[in-house]
């Protein structure tokens, strides 16, 4: 049996407005029903006091070890800064093909960077995040077509650059991974 | 991308393991992973990875000695250093012994993708590297005529050793263009933007001989006016090509194994001992092999010289390059004496492939230009060839080069028809057929 739904696991507090257009901008690209959950779990275990961020590998552990389950693709949202050992920090993260995957907000907003708040333009790159960390939930990889929401971000500019859509080559990708 | 890029991270933590493993995968790329030196090592004999990330502290081997390790093992792999610190000295050090590139964890997101772009990029380009290279064809070979099979093959074997620095010995009936062959084989080596020196050993006394290869000091001899440089000190960083090495006297040949094996002489009369670095390429049409059973060429010295061995077949192995040469000899003498181009009766041709030229590419270039000279300006016809028939008679030839000549000639006369030709040769077109199979005859 395929991926019946995706959850979007709602750990940072979002807003109903926000989270609606989300899963709307989900469902569209992933056809899937698209559930909201409310989870308000305690994240400070997850904090790096040297670093001042969280470790992201560690709660993606978690998510997989609590979440995780063969119908569905589960993202979490959350609001705080997210590293890996290795990278000062990171968008967001997933398991090439796997059940989880984790956005961050936290260097989406304009705010972070000294210019006028956009809800509209922080909003959408919240989806892009999302859907590129879920594209990598259905087995896809970096893209290198201009505008495909799965081409590698290290910036928030390289995030405003592309599309919330996937390219043909990798939506084909995306039905096999939907519908194995 | 061209392929897939292969990726081992070495890193003793999990945690880094696991981060640069999803972040690897999400790229692309083929990842695996080892928590130590001693099983990064491992795997690497039994397969290449093309990057290979190791952490520079590790519990056991650290990286800089796994650094060395991999470079024993598989030369052509990137290696990235990551630590933890930032230590120049440790950077150094591992640059110096190879390593593409140092980074400090944790990698800014960009300087670790900018890091792997400019590796793969390196990757792609010594694959296409490697493919250019064995697809390069040989540069400035073409005063060498022919697309039969025997010359391609010597053409080959010209580029397969051209890039090496081996001696070479090349062999071959006079005429048969030995020198071009040396010159292609220089022109194709890493030697090409140096010089390459001609000395005809056959052309020169012992004395003179030894003041052309080694140089003289002024007043070394009657008639030295000047220091004069040798030939092997004006080949330095090319070639020499010593034509007829058969010819040189014993003493010649303990001088020149000398000189081979230290690449260092003193010129006649002089008494400082020069450097130079060529390489050697010879020529003979004598067959070195028996000289040296016969006791008349050094055995140590043809060892040190046939190193490589081409031989050049002669013109009546390779008949269906006559055609070619002819076309080339006819361009070449037509241009020089500012005629205009004649053409060559096809029967002409054929009489010339029934000819057995002893005198090889040599003196088929001397017919055509002959030919040029006392022909009517516009053909090239048989009767303008006079020297076919008085050779061909006075050779002295073994029955089957006889039939074989003959069968071609009546088979060339048919123009291959098998029945025609086995009609007038009074024989069923069975035993032509053989006759064919036995003298490797073939339609040119």
């Amino acid at each position: 049996m395929g991926i019946q739904k995706i959850t979007l696991l709602n750990l940072g507090r979002f807003d109903r407005n926000i989270l609606e257009k989300i899963s709307s901008a989900v469902h569209l690209e992933f056809l899937l029903k698209v559930e909201v959950i409310e989870n308000h779990s305690d994240l400070t275990v997850f904090f790096d006091s040297g670093r001042k961020q969280y470790n992201g590998n560690s709660l993606l552990k978690m998510l997989e070890a609590n979440f995780g389950n063969d119908e569905s693709k589960t993202m979490a949202l959350v609001t705080v800064d997210l590293f890996i050992p290795i990278l000062t920090y990171i968008f967001g993260q997933a398991y090439l093909g796997g059940r989880t995957g984790i956005t961050s907000s936290h260097r989406l907003s304009n705010e972070r960077y000294g210019l006028e708040k956009d809800e509209k333009l922080f909003t959408l790159r919240i989806i892009k995040e999302v859907n590129h960390e879920l594209g990598h939930c259905f087995g896809l990889i970096h893209c290198h077509q201009p505008g495909c929401v799965m081409q590698s971000s290290t910036y928030v500019e390289d995030i405003d650059q592309k599309e919330t859509g996937f390219c043909s080559s990798c939506a084909e990708k995306l039905k096999t991974g939907i519908n194995p | 991308m061209h392929k897939k890029i292969s990726l081992l991270v070495v890193d003793d933590e999990e945690s880094v393991r696991d981060s640069l493993l999803n972040w690897f995968l999400e790229d692309g790329f083929e990842v695996e992973c080892a928590e130590n030196a001693n099983k990064a090592l491992a795997m690497l004999e039994n397969r290449n990875f093309d990057i290979i990330l190791t952490d520079i502290k590790m519990p056991g081997m650290d990286g800089l000695e796994l650094l060395k390790r991999i470079k024993t093992i598989q030369k052509e792999a990137i290696v990235i250093i990551m630590t933890a610190f930032a230590a120049v000295d440790t950077a150094v050090q591992a640059l110096k012994n190879g390593a593409f590139d140092y980074v400090t964890k944790p990698f800014d997101p960009d300087d670790l993708s900018h890091l792997i772009r400019n590796a793969s990029r390196q990757i792609v380009l010594a694959g296409e590297n490697e493919q250019l290279k064995s697809h390069l064809t040989l540069e400035n070979v073409q005063d060498i005529i022919g697309k039969s099979e025997a010359i391609q093959k010597v053409l080959l074997e010209v580029q397969s050793v051209a890039q090496s620095n081996a001696s070479v010995i090349i062999t071959g009936e006079s005429g048969t263009g030995k020198e071009l062959f040396a010159r292609a084989i220089h022109a194709n080596s890493s030697r090409k933007f140096f010089p390459m020196v001609s000395v005809h050993c056959g052309a020169l006394s012992e004395s003179l001989l030894e003041s052309e290869l080694f140089g003289h000091e002024k007043g070394a001899f009657t008639g030295a006016v000047y220091n004069r440089k040798g030939r092997f000190e004006m080949a330095d960083n090319g070639t020499i090509f010593l034509d007829e090495i058969a010819t040189i006297s014993m003493k010649m040949q303990i001088e020149l194994l000398r000189v081979l094996e230290t690449k260092s002489f003193m010129r006649v009369g002089g008494s400082k001992q020069i450097e130079s670095d060529f390489r050697v390429i010879c020529a003979t049409n004598r067959d070195l092999k028996q000289m040296v059973d016969n006791g008349t060429f050094r055995e140590d010295l043809y060892y040190r010289l046939n190193v490589v061995n081409i031989n050049i077949p002669p013109l009546k192995n390779r008949l269906e390059d006559i055609p070619l040469l002819v076309d080339h000899f006819i361009k070449k003498y037509c241009n020089a004496m500012s005629r205009a181009a004649v053409i060559i009766e096809p029967s002409a041709i054929r009489r010339l492939q029934e000819f057995d030229f002893p005198g090889n590419v040599r003196e088929l270039e001397n017919m055509i230009e002959r030919a040029i000279v006392v022909g009517n300006g516009k053909e090239i016809r048989v009767k303008d060839l006079p020297l076919l028939k008085e050779t061909v008679v006075s050779q002295v030839e073994s029955l089957d080069e006889l039939e074989k000549k003959h069968v071609l000639t009546i088979l060339n006369k048919y123009e291959w028809n098998i029945s025609r030709t086995a009609k007038a040769l009074q024989v069923d077109r069975v035993t032509l057929y053989n006759k064919i199979k036995k003298y490797d005859l073939k339609q040119s």
